[in-house]
């Protein structure tokens, strides 16, 4: 379960990032449309959040140590909200190429969740 | 005072945002990853992990000069980020040369490769970045 969210997160991450960087392409800040999306990733960050709490609290151990890994969940947890703020900040391109960064690095904190808890 | 002087000129406008982001990450990644090792296993690598805990206070302090702005600020920042690179570069190469300094891998290790060259590539953004935004802070 933890896994399969893990793949649709990070998927779902870069995704947002090639959708800003082609905002940025095209010379446009971030935009409604662009604030759902970042709300989409952002709820599946909190699902991955919820759903990594429970089975901590079932009992079960990340494989490197449930310290790292809580840090990792909210790590990914609070980067796209982040990057999405500092894009309203920023009403230009440049916004947008901080969502896209923001979505890379969620994509890459995926990929070390899934190794922290030994998928 | 001039009209200019009193308003600090904003250094996060345009790619200067893009630098925070990616200099709020590294904070978070150098802050968290050497408070976590320091804490639980100092005595394995206590160079590299004390290396980690300086390169997050130096990359708070520009996150932070960045933030604020203004020519003082735009300084410090400057001085930081050379100090940055020099840091990334001389710790780069120290872990190329002399593996055995250090036991477990800093955010600096062979030049930042961990975290995608991040590590080296922002100094030197940061740097131009700077010295471009001199020419339209208002002395």
């Amino acid at each position: 379960m933890l896994t399969v969210l893990t793949l649709v997160t990070g998927v779902a991450a870069l995704l947002l990032a090639a959708w800003c960087g082609w905002a940025a392409y095209r010379d446009q800040p971030t935009k409604d449309w662009h604030f759902i999306g970042m709300a989409v990733v952002s709820l599946l960050a909190v699902v991955q959040l919820v759903i990594g709490i429970v089975q901590l609290a079932r009992g079960e151990k990340p494989e490197q140590g449930t310290t790292i890994f809580v840090a990792y969940l909210l790590g990914a947890f609070a980067c796209v909200p982040a990057a999405g703020l500092m894009s309203l900040a920023e009403r230009t391109r440049w916004g947008s190429v901080t969502v896209a960064a923001g979505g890379v690095v969620l994509a890459v904190l995926e990929v070390r969740l899934y190794d922290i808890w030994g998928g | 005072m001039t009209a200019a002087e009193e308003k600090p000129a904003r250094l996060i406008s345009g790619p200067g945002m893009l630098l925070v982001w990616f200099y709020g990450v590294m904070v978070v990644g150098a802050v968290s990853r050497s408070a976590y090792q320091i804490g639980t296993e100092f005595d394995r690598a206590p160079l590299a992990y004390v290396l980690s805990a300086v390169a997050g206070v130096v990359y708070g302090f520009i996150t932070y000069t960045l933030v604020r702005g203004g020519e003082t600020a735009r300084r410090a920042a400057l001085v930081c980020c050379a100090a940055e690179l020099a840091g990334v570069l001389l710790v780069g190469t120290w872990t190329l040369v002399d593996r055995s300094a250090f036991p477990d891998s800093t955010v600096w290790s062979y030049y930042g490769a961990g975290y995608v060259f991040i590590p080296v590539l922002l100094p030197v953004s940061a740097l131009y970045w700077l010295r471009k935004a001199r020419n339209t802070v208002k002395r």
